[in-house]
Parts: structure tokens; sequence; C-alpha cells
């Protein structure tokens, strides 16, 4: 059982020039998995480490299960930290490292043998404990450093892209494993990454960070199908941004026109490649078609360069040079940073 | 085939610079090491007429040679202790904290190295002689620290500035108040880096001459300093002989102990930064 609370916290690097979380709140539930989503630079990892103690907030309040932790060092949170560069002690072996923080504790040396050995079990390293830490793969030097974090059964555990230094395939497994784990032993989490994929597998909700702020915060699913602006709907999967006007309902970009029920004035309008459909005509000129077997993707520019991604199903029926139509099936349109149309069935 | 004519080319250079190195260094110790061990070695012979220990009993049974023996430790281990003292903390504070003055106050610590040695040395024995510290063992320790603070400073600094912050916070993370992430993290992870300066501040302070004759004289006589005064001022070679090979001794036991404590990878890093 264990809440965190992040309640208008704001950090600001020298003299407040930098604005590195602004004003941002927060609520995450007791064994829910949130992730941090967003750009280099938006404030993620300032975030998290003020969760964890490493940076004090400029203003704003940090409660975990209502106890207030704003101005705690770190060693007297109940968080748990895995870092990106695993951070382990090289000059400690895996036992060691594990033990550490027992250690600190003063528990019995059986006790702390105990709890070692079944973390080491839970992320499956059973028996490395003699091992020197650089004679684990990158994988498993990741996977002490969640154990480190574990052994101590915090009440909120923290992770900075922790598997940004990993290659893809193990990165997938990993992510899979610490979602198990994670769900297993009910832990609140608070998970950093700037990886969609990451996010959209891992969390239960997650929140779109932007300079600072909160874009959006949403579950995975309503993420991808609502973005709530053009930034949220660019950043997660791929969306075809057109900026535009719209005049007596319809959006005109160039030779590009279709109808759109909102009123008068510049727009953007979104639409995902799959849900953009072609049909020859004289909008734009196929520049590119790329095949990969179960589909394609058209790569359509318009005459001042904008371009274009609409999935088709065959791409053999489609050239370069061809001149197409562009029917989008499914769009959103955004005008001032927020949703002012949405047509039935967007996706 | 080419390949293998390759391989067995003779390295020309390889060789004239072990030539060269032999010559100026080997050569040279072979030549004191013989005549430590030589009881008569009388011109022309190349090798000496007579071997022996005569010399080694004469040398070792002089007051003079036992006291300076003494004296070299007890300096090189009093400033070596000094040094730690002062400079360790300071060290770790200029890498950590940023203070007012910070860059001014550590270019500061090699100022002493970019002047001219003697002439510095010159003024302070001017200062001291004002101050009675004159043939003072004390004079000569502070004198033998100024010259440990570029070691004592440098390395260290590098050697804390290079520990991963993330270790430590990782430490502070899983319990550990700031002190214990100092004892058990940080001092750990820089300790063979350290352990090299200290060694090396050691050995260069037991061979310091120049700041020990010229503050020390004529109370205080290290061991170099009297090695000087035999080759000065002795007919005898060999009693400079036999104290100059005494003198290895130390840089001997400090490659061994260098070699134990220190793997060899992390003892490269204290001397590259
Ligand atoms: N110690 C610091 N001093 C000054 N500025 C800082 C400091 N730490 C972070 N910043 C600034 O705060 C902003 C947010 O940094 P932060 O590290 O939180 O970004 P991030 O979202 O984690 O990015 P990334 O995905 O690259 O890790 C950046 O503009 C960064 O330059
Ligand atoms: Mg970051």
């Amino acid at each position: 059982m264990a809440v965190l609370e992040i309640q208008n916290v704001t950090k600001t690097f020298g003299s407040g020039s930098v604005r590195a979380v602004d004003d941002f709140s927060l609520t995450v539930g007791d064994g829910e998995l949130v992730c941090l989503l967003g750009p280099s630079g938006s404030g993620k990892s300032t975030l998290l480490r003020m969760v964890g103690g490493f940076e004090t907030p400029t203003g704003g309040s940090i409660r975990i299960d209502g106890d207030d932790v704003t101005k705690a060092p770190p060693e007297k949170r109940p968080t748990g930290m895995v870092f990106q560069s695993h951070a382990l002690w090289t000059h400690m072996n895996v036992f060691k490292n594990l033990a550490f923080g027992l250690k600190l504790r003063r528990l019995p040396p059986e006790e702390i043998k105990r709890r070692v050995e079944a973390i080491l079990e839970l992320v499956g390293l059973p028996g490395y404990g003699t091992r020197l830490t650089h004679q684990l793969s990158g994988g498993q030097q990741q996977r002490v450093a969640l154990a480190r974090s574990l052994v101590l059964e915090p009440k909120i555990l923290l992770l900075d892209e922790p598997f940004a230094s990993l290659d893809q395939h193990l990165r997938e497994r990993l992510r899979e494993e610490v979602r198990d784990i994670q769900q297993r032993l009910k832990i609140t989490t608070l998970f950093v990454t700037h990886g969609q994929d990451e996010a959209l597998a891992m969390a239960d909700r997650i929140v779109v960070m932007r300079d600072g702020k909160m874009e959006q915060v949403a579950a995975p699913d309503t993420l991808y199908r609502e973005p709530q602006t053009p930034f949220v709907a660019g950043f997660i999967g791929t969306m075809n941004l057109a900026e535009g006007v719209v005049s007596d309902g319809t959006f005109t970009r160039g030779p590009f026109t279709m109808p759109v029920p909102v009123g008068d004035g510049a727009a953007i309008l979104a639409v995902r490649p799959e849900a953009l459909g072609l049909a020859p005509g004289g909008m734009g000129d196929i520049h590119r078609v790329t095949d990969f077997g179960t589909h394609g993707i058209v790569d359509v520019d318009l005459p001042d360069g904008f371009r274009f991604k609409a999935m088709v199903p065959e791409a053999r029926e489609w050239k370069a040079g061809q001149k197409v139509d562009l029917k989008p099936r499914a769009f959103s349109a955004y005008r001032d940073n927020a949703v002012i149309y949405r047509s039935q069935a967007a996706s | 085939m080419s390949t293998l004519v390759d391989k067995r080319r003779i390295d020309w250079a390889g060789i004239a610079f072990a030539v060269v190195l032999t010559l100026v260094i080997i050569f040279p110790l072979i030549v004191v090491g013989t005549w430590a061990f030589a009881n008569v070695w009388r011109y022309p012979a190349i090798i000496p007429q007579e071997f022996g220990l005569r010399y080694w009993g004469t040398t070792l049974s002089r007051q003079d040679v036992w006291t300076s023996i003494t004296m070299s430790l007890s300096l090189s281990l009093m400033v070596t202790l000094l040094s730690c003292i002062i400079c360790l903390p300071a060290a770790y504070a200029f890498a950590r904290m940023s203070f007012p003055a910070r860059n001014l106050l550590f270019f500061s610590f090699l100022a002493g190295q970019a002047f001219p040695k003697f002439g510095l040395l010159v003024a302070i024995a001017g200062i001291f002689l004002h101050l009675n510290l004159i043939g003072n063992f004390w004079g000569v320790v502070m004198i033998q620290l100024v010259g440990t603070l570029l070691y004592m400073i440098w390395i260290p600094v590098a050697a804390f500035q290079s520990v991963d912050r993330r270790m430590e916070e990782a430490a502070r993370d899983v319990g550990a108040s700031p002190f214990r992430v100092f004892w058990s993290i940080t001092l750990p992870q820089a300790g063979p880096t350290i352990a090299a300066a200290v060694l090396l501040s050691f050995v260069g302070t037991f061979y310091e001459t120049e700041g020990a004759w010229l503050i020390g004289a004529p109370a205080i006589r290290t061991m170099p300093v009297l090695m000087i005064s035999f080759i000065n001022n002795q007919p005898v070679i060999q009693y400079g002989a036999v104290l100059s090979v005494l003198l290895w001794i130390p840089s001997f036991f400090a490659i061994l102990f260098a070699r134990r404590v220190v793997n060899s990878s992390s003892f490269a890093r204290g001397f590259g930064g």
C-alpha cells in the first residue's frame, strides 16, 4: 500500500533561468506503474530525482502515503532508484552490492543471506552472489541493480531509463520481466523512458512531458487514440500533422482540401498513416513507396514540400511520381494546442 | 612468404633503444653496485681485484649512517602523514565542492612547481633563518611538505572526480548517510589511485635532497645528503657506493608494495589523472 502524490512541483536550475520541471502534479496509485515519456530535456529525470531525494524541489510538495518527504534526504525515503548506468559498486561482488542496504538496517546475517538469495532468484540470477560486477553482462548488471533496490522492499520504485544502454532484443525481454516482477510485488512504480513502445508496453498510465510540464496523462490505448495536443499526437506513434486554414468548413493546405466542421481560422489536421487513404488525383506527388510485405508506406509530397505518410495494404499498386489525392478516413483537428474536432472512429 | 620475412626483420630501433637504456641506466647501476661489493679495485683492472663485504661493515658501523637512516625514515613518514591529513580532505573539497576562489586556490598549489625550485628554496631559507627553523626537523618537514602538495592534491582530486556520482547516489538511496557513502563507496573507489599518490610522496620525500640540505644542514642529515657528502669528501668510493645501494631499498620496497596493493591499471590511472 503506497501512494505517491506529487503536487505543483517546480524545479529551476541556475537562478531560475532553466525551468526543468514546471508546476507538475501527479498521483500514482498503489501498485500502479506510471511511465514518464518525453523528449530529451523535458524534465523526466529531474522529476524522478526529486521523488528519490537527489534534488530538492524549488516549489511544491511530494508525499508518500501521506508523509511529506519533500525535503527528506534519499536515505530517509522509502524509495528505491534504478539508474541508467546501473551504478553498481564495482569494488563489491554481487552479494555485497545487494547486502549493503540490509546491513545498514542492521539485519542479522542469516536474514540478509536469505533475502539476497530470494531476490537473486526473483531477478533470474540464482547463484550469482560471488560474481564481480564486471563479470556480468549488461543485462545481468541491470538486473542486479533492480534487485539492489527491490531487496529493501521500497514503497516506491523509481527507474530512470534502466534499459537505455541495452540492445533492442534484451530491452524487450527485460521490460517484460520488470513488468512481471512489478505486478507480482504490486509495487508502486515511476518509470522514465523516451521510448514510446516501452511506455506503451509497460505502463498502466503514461505521462507525456514537454518542457517540464505535463502535456497529457492517460492510459496507453487512450493516449494513442485520443491525444489531447498536437505534440502528444506527434510523439506517440506516427502522425501526419498538417498546418492549414479552415474557412466555411473546409480545411485547405495548397491543393489539399477536405471538409472539417469547425469554425474559421488556422488549424492543425492530424491523420494517422493507417487512416489516410489514397486515390488517383492531383493533390500531391508520390515521392517514394516502401514495401514492408504486409503493408506499404507511401510518402506523398504537397507542392509546398509538406510530406504525408500513408499506409496502404498493397504497395505494388503505387509508384513514385504518380499523382494522387489524399482521403483521410479518420482525423482530428487542433487549434491553440487543444483538440477542436475528432471525427468518428478517429484512430 | 613475405609475412614470414617481415616477422623476422630485425627491429633496429628497438635494439638501439635497449642499448641506450642499458648504457644510461643499467650500466651506472652495475658500476655502483660493483663498487659497493669491491674490497679492492685499482686502475686499470676491469673487474675488482677483490670482492667482499668489508666496506659494508665499515659503513654500517658508522654512527652518522644510522642517524641518517632513522632521520630519513622519520622525515618521510612524518611528511607523508601530514600531507595525507592536509591534502586528502582538501582534494575532496576541490573535487566535490564549489566555494569562492576555488580555482585560484587550486592553481596556487601548482605555483610552487612553476618557479625554479632552488630560488624558491633560498628565499624560504631566508625566512626560516629568522624563525629559527634552519637545521630543525620541523623546518625540513615543512619544506618537504610543500614538495608533496603537487602529487597529493592533483592525483587525489582526479581520483575523487572520477568516482561515479551515480554510485554514491545509489548508496544514499539504499540508506547510507553521506559519511557512510564516503567511507564505503568513495574511498574504496578512489583508494588505489590515492595509494599511488601516497607512495609517490613517500618515495619522493625520501630522495629529496635540495630542501633537506639547504634547510636541514648541518644538524639534519638525510641519507641522500650523507651520500652526497661521502661522494664529495671521502677518498674512498665504496662508502658512497654502499650508501647508494642502501638507498635503492626503499624504492624497491615501494615498487613491491605498489604491485601488491595497487593493481596496475588503477595505478596507471593515478598517473594519467
Ligand atoms: N544539475 C543541473 N543543472 C542545470 N540544469 C539542469 C541540471 N539537471 C538538469 N538540468 C536541465 O533541466 C532540463 C531537464 O533535464 P532532465 O535531465 O530532467 O531531462 P530528461 O527529460 O531526463 O532528458 P533525457 O531524456 O535526455 O534524460 C534540461 O534542460 C537540463 O539541461
Ligand atoms: Mg534523463
